[in-house]
């Protein structure tokens, strides 16, 4: 198969485990789009380093986009790239996300090291802390 | 120095997402036999992906940035690096959400009587 087709088939079993296996649904929770939001933002930047300086380089008959250039970077957007990683990165990303959260969340419901539970914030502003 | 490259783009996304333990009161690594649980299973799914992939050669590694070690099989140590260090990093940033927000995930103990939001 190709990565393309993996990333899918990826993010589909992930979903699938998140609302159906586990049932965590943290697709349907609004912590989990927020913090994806987040991560994914980090995730083009380090990611963006790791293939646009072409420490990782993609073979382009399993792909969208090209070959990773041997003497050039690959494009930063466009070929099937987005901030120099395939496409298909951003669903492996987040397959790998999804599952790693709901692993997390199904632990903690199944009651293992539940607590302590995060928080509060070591500064805030009007909160005496602790 | 150049063949840490790969090992220190995720050593700076550890230390960055760090801070969310200290500032944030994540409680991720507080809570280290949950956080091992949840890795053990991606792990071993995701090497296997990678052990697929690199046999099928969808992706390759510059020797120049990698330190050459061969964790298990064709899969170097970076990669396994990278599916122990991104998991960390997603849990801390969903609990440090959490600190900051108290929005519901679905593991709290209110979560026991079937609660489904």
């Amino acid at each position: 198969m190709s990565y393309t087709q993996l990333a899918i088939v990826g993010v589909l079993l992930a979903v699938l485990n998140d609302m159906y296996l586990l049932r965590t649904k943290l697709l349907t929770r609004r912590i989990f789009w927020v913090s994806y939001s987040i991560i994914i933002f980090f995730q083009l930047l380090s990611n963006g380093v790791l293939t646009g300086l072409r420490i990782v380089r993609y073979n382009g008959l399993v792909i969208i986009g090209s070959s990773t250039p041997i003497d050039a970077p690959p494009p930063m957007f466009g070929d099937g790239r987005v901030f120099f990683a395939p496409v298909e990165d951003l669903f492996f990303g987040f397959a790998l996300v999804l599952l790693s959260l709901s692993m997390w969340v199904w632990l903690g419901r199944r009651g293992v090291q539940r607590t302590p539970t995060a928080g509060p914030p070591r500064f805030t502003s009007h909160s005496s802390d602790e | 120095m150049k063949q840490f490259a790969y090992l220190g783009v995720l050593a700076v996304c550890l230390l960055g997402t760090g801070l969310l333990e200290v500032f944030l009161r994540a409680r991720v690594y507080r809570r280290w036999l949950r956080l091992i649980l949840t890795l053990v299973p991606v792990v071993f799914i995701f090497v296997h992906w990678d052990i697929y992939a690199i046999s099928q050669n969808h992706w390759t590694f510059d020797s120049d940035y990698v330190t050459g070690i061969i964790a298990v099989a064709n899969v170097p140590l970076e990669e396994v690096c990278f599916f122990i260090a991104i998991p960390i990093c997603s849990i801390l940033t969903l609990e440090a959400v959490r600190s900051m927000r108290s929005w519901p995930v679905g593991d709290e103990v209110a979560a026991d009587a079937g609660d489904e939001q």
